[in-house]
């Protein structure tokens, strides 16, 4: 059975990469839908990564990866400040701490320039401690990476998919993808989820975590996900003057290893790990993981253990057995596969939107620019930029956003009703949270939960109970 | 452009209008409105409280058990009617009370940065006194791994969601921690339908006291596990089981579960005292001297931001205490005391002492220094010395984790303020 008028493009998966394609849709002629398996946009890998927007400075040179973070940082670095998406660029500084670290130092500024990327200055251990004072003793020297930036992980999926969802694009959450057939119109894919069975002329396969089994649905067996667990230690906002820069280690073969940096929130992260798990529900932190960077952060930045530890996140990144990402178009099937996006992926996603619409449009779907789009501006969460809390003009306009329920993060009454009447809005708890900071803060909800929960559930029509007990960080796959 | 919410894209900035007070309290729990009942019964003028929550009371207003107000009010009230009371009183002294009122900042040494509904404005004040409270460590400082489900929660948040929002939570519960709030929260589980089936603890046994333990987990048969800890949460969307390790033989068990409480492990909040500067304590409030002064001249701090947690009939006498220096200070116009400030030096297993430098006085709060263990202690004697000189030393007795272990103050007097730093040792620890 199938319902509906069909869809010029269906994009499975409302993470950061599928959110960033069906922007880019909504904004031609063609009609799109946006299916994601669970509950809100963003939930699943894109919400727990570094937050880092890359400069691409240590791809491997040549590789699609190299050439799409490369553009993709020029793209969303240009429309975050339009988009209301937090980054700053605060620049890396690249460290090395024993001799075999220095010598491979030249080499890094030399793949980046292979990069296209040329601003990598080399840096004495008195000009790193210069920028870095409360580093840890034992830095050799270190290279300057001017340009990295760091990004709000949150708001950069939801600002897409709004965008999307704005200029036309249909948004459908717990519509997991069940089955794929042909229809009696042979142009037209089948598509069955829990939400409805819809039609679709192409389908671009999004899927994280999910795209190599959504792959295999279309016919293809090109690679498999094994998700790569990453342990993200969050430090108290107070920690925030330790740490200047995103301070990195000299990758080795197998890892890029584990760094310190801000977030655009105003705290410190540590991290990530990186341990190959065969399960893709398996986002679970475990104690020698937090140990380890709890040790590690000590090390890097002894101030640090003065610090409290305000959160803690795990992520699942798509890893591959290939060393590059697997973007297939099959013209025939009118079929994309946006495979093995690793953790580049928030970077670039701009600009795998760009590389798979160019390619669909190659292909002969017609692709026409509107000149009627609509842009979005979110609500800023960035601590770089005014907060609400912080605007007196805005607060005697709505004195709601003065009104702080959240202490520790500064989040008022005002931006929780907004969420909860958003163009996506929040659902949950923890889609309430990607939109707002609520209860993210060091005191986990101690003084707020019950405030920020009876705030949602009058909004939203929900019982609190009903809130409490939905989860769609741990069900929603 | 379209604006997805009328807050983006806005400047910031706008009108900062600049007001002024006498006494400046930030926080209306037990400590602030008993610091600014304190300054108005001395008649300090204009005494403002800038309280961040809908209600004035602190904590209390949802701790439901009895037992507030012996050693402020002398009477027994339940934690609302406690929290109530004060209110009260304190509009009654005249009191200003600005509740919906957030401290986001300072502006000058004692001038501080308010936000509310009613817009942006900052308060100069002669004096200024944090009475920020604390907070209970929640599971993700505690560094607990596992799954992220619903129904982890901190006493706070579970007080507030049975007793201010009626909620039901779950039907069994794992309590962390076993000293009085663990406790405590068995009862609110209870009335909010939940059977506690363990309170963890990696103690050799619990922290608190017979009576209390009886009244709550003793007659519901709730069994203590101890020398063990969480070490995994396992579930979906809601809490399915927590492992617990055996701290001694490393044993692992499951107890299936679908709510976890972390209780106790008590920090001040502190981000203010922090923003401005002041000398921090081991206790990881602002340090203060016997007169409850902290580094800053002018502000003072008092209650469970200077050492967490004390009930709150302590807390607000920790406030009067710090009203009185604040109002010697708002007549003599000068901070602290002419000697200099000694800290006072504690060994393992002492954790801190508060207040943690002499000088403002000779008495501090209830004439009392307050010390922490970091482990049971069955039998120690509190000794105080000054190079090589013994100045104090208590009788023995048990020092437990988690309480409050106190220290009479009368050996202050007998210290060379030029001489060494004491030092205070659990003898023969």
């Amino acid at each position: 059975m199938s319902t509906g008028r069909p869809y010029d493009v269906a994009v499975i998966g409302a993470g950061v990469v599928g959110a960033a394609i069906a922007r880019d849709l909504a904004r031609t002629n063609a009609t799109t839908l946006l299916l994601e398996a669970g509950s809100d946009v963003g939930a699943g890998t894109s919400k727990a990564n570094t937050a880092i927007l890359h400069t691409g400075y240590d791809a491997k040179p040549g590789t699609l990866e190299a050439r799409l973070v490369r553009r993709g940082y020029d793209l969303l670095a240009r429309h975050a400040p339009e988009a209301g998406i937090p980054v700053e660029r605060l620049g890396a500084v690249l460290v090395a701490w024993d001799e075999e670290q220095v010598a491979a130092l030249p080499a890094i500024a030399e793949a980046a320039r292979r990069n296209g990327y040329d601003a990598v200055r080399p840096l004495t251990a008195a000009e790193l401690y210069a920028r870095e004072p409360h580093l840890g003793t034992g830095a050799l020297a270190a290279l300057a990476i001017p340009d990295e930036s760091i990004i709000c992980p949150f708001t950069t999926p939801l600002a897409f998919a709004t965008d999307a969802v704005v200029n036309g694009a249909t948004l459908e959450l717990e519509a997991p993808l069940l089955a794929v057939a042909a229809d009696d119109d042979p142009d037209l894919h089948v598509l069955t989820t829990p939400r409805g069975v819809f039609r679709a002329r192409w389908v671009v396969n999004a899927a994280g975590l999910y795209a190599d089994a959504i792959d295999r649905l279309f016919g293809h067996d090109g690679f498999t996900v094994t998700p790569r667990r990453g342990e993200l230690l969050v430090f108290d906002k107070l920690a925030r003057p330790l740490v200047r820069h995103i301070v990195l280690p000299v990758p080795t073969r197998t890892t890029k290893g584990v760094l310190v940096s801000p977030t655009v929130f105003g705290n410190v992260m540590v991290g990530p790990t990186a341990e190959d798990v065969p399960d893709k529900t398996a986002a679970e932190s475990t104690g020698a993981g937090l140990r380890g960077l709890l040790a590690r952060a000590r090390r890097l930045v002894p101030g640090l253990a003065a610090e409290e530890v305000t959160a803690v996140y795990v992520g699942l990144r798509a890893a591959t057995e290939h060393g590059d990402y697997q973007i297939r178009l099959d013209p025939a099937r009118r079929y994309v596969c946006v495979g093995g996006i690793r953790s580049t992926g928030l970077t670039a996603s701009m600009a795998i939107a760009e590389y798979v619409c160019a390619g669909m449009r190659d292909a002969g779907l017609a692709l026409v620019p509107r000149d009627d789009t609509r842009s979005v501006r979110m609500p800023n969460l960035g601590e770089a930029f005014p907060r609400p809390y912080q605007c007196a003009d805005l607060i005697a306009r709505e004195p709601d956003y003065g009104a702080i329920v959240c202490h520790c993060e500064r989040v008022t009454r005002r931006e929780i009703l907004d969420a909860a009447a958003a163009t996506i809005p929040a659902r949950s708890l923890d889609g309430l949270r990607r939109r707002t900071r609520a209860t993210l803060g060091r005191c986990q909800g101690f003084f707020c939960v019950a405030a920020v929960a009876r705030l949602l559930a009058d909004a939203s029509g929900r019982s609190m109970g009903e809130l409490l007990a939905l989860d769609d960080d741990a069900a929603g796959r | 452009m379209t604006m997805e919410t009328a807050a983006a894209g806005v400047a910031g900035g706008g009108a900062d209008v600049t007001d002024v007070a006498d006494v400046a309290i930030v926080g209306g729990g037990p400590a602030g409105l008993a610091a600014a009942l304190e300054l108005r019964r001395r008649g300090v003028p204009r005494v403002v409280v800038l309280e961040r929550e809908a209600q004035a009371g602190g904590i209390p207003r949802h701790t439901h058990h009895s037992g507030f107000g012996l050693r402020d009010l002398h009477r027994l009230l339940s934690g609302p009617a406690y929290a109530a009371r004060y209110v009260e009183k304190a509009r009654a002294a005249g009191v200003e009370l600005r509740t919906s009122t957030s401290v986001t900042g300072w502006s000058g040494a004692r001038e501080i940065e308010l936000t509310s509904p009613g817009g942006r404005t900052r308060l100069q004040a002669a004096a200024i006194i944090l009475a920020t409270g604390c907070r209970e460590r929640p599971r993700a400082a505690r560094l607990i791994p596992g799954a992220r489900p619903l129904g982890v929660l901190t006493t706070g948040a579970l007080q507030q969601l049975v007793y201010l929002e009626g909620q039901r939570i779950g039907a069994r519960a794992v309590i962390v921690g076993a000293e009085h709030v663990s406790f405590s929260a068995v009862a609110t589980l209870a009335h909010g339908g939940a059977r506690t089936i363990a309170l963890v603890t990696d103690d050799v046994t619990h922290q608190s006291v017979a009576p209390l333990v009886w009244a709550t987990a003793g007659w519901r048969r709730v069994p203590l596990v101890p020398h063990s800890a969480v070490t995994r949460i396992i579930g979906g969307r809601r809490v399915e089981a927590v492992e617990v390790t055996d701290l001694r033989s490393g044993r692992v068990r499951r107890i299936d579960c679908d709510t976890v409480v972390f209780t106790g492990d008590w920090i001040p909040d502190h981000e203010l005292a922090r923003a401005a500067g002041l000398i921090m304590d081991a206790t990881r409030g602002p340090r203060v001297d016997l007169a409850l002064a902290t580094s800053a001249d002018g502000v003072f701090a008092a209650g469970n931001l200077v050492h967490a947690a004390e009930a709150a009939d302590v807390a607000a006498l920790s406030g009067r205490h710090a009203a009185r220096a604040a109002h010697a200070f708002l007549q003599e116009r000068r901070g602290g005391s002419a000697e200099p400030a000694l800290a006072i030096e504690c060994r393992p297993p002492l954790r801190w002492i508060s207040p943690g430098v002499l000088g403002g006085g000779t008495l501090p709060p209830r004439g009392r220094f307050v010390l922490r263990v970091d482990e049971r202690v069955w039998r120690g004697a509190l000794e105080v010395s000054q190079g090589l000189r013994c100045v104090w030393r208590e009788p023995p007795r048990a020092l437990l984790p988690g309480r409050s272990v106190r220290l009479e103050a009368a050996w202050v007097a007998s210290i060379d303020p030029y001489g060494p730093a004491p030092v205070v040792r659990v003898a023969g620890a």
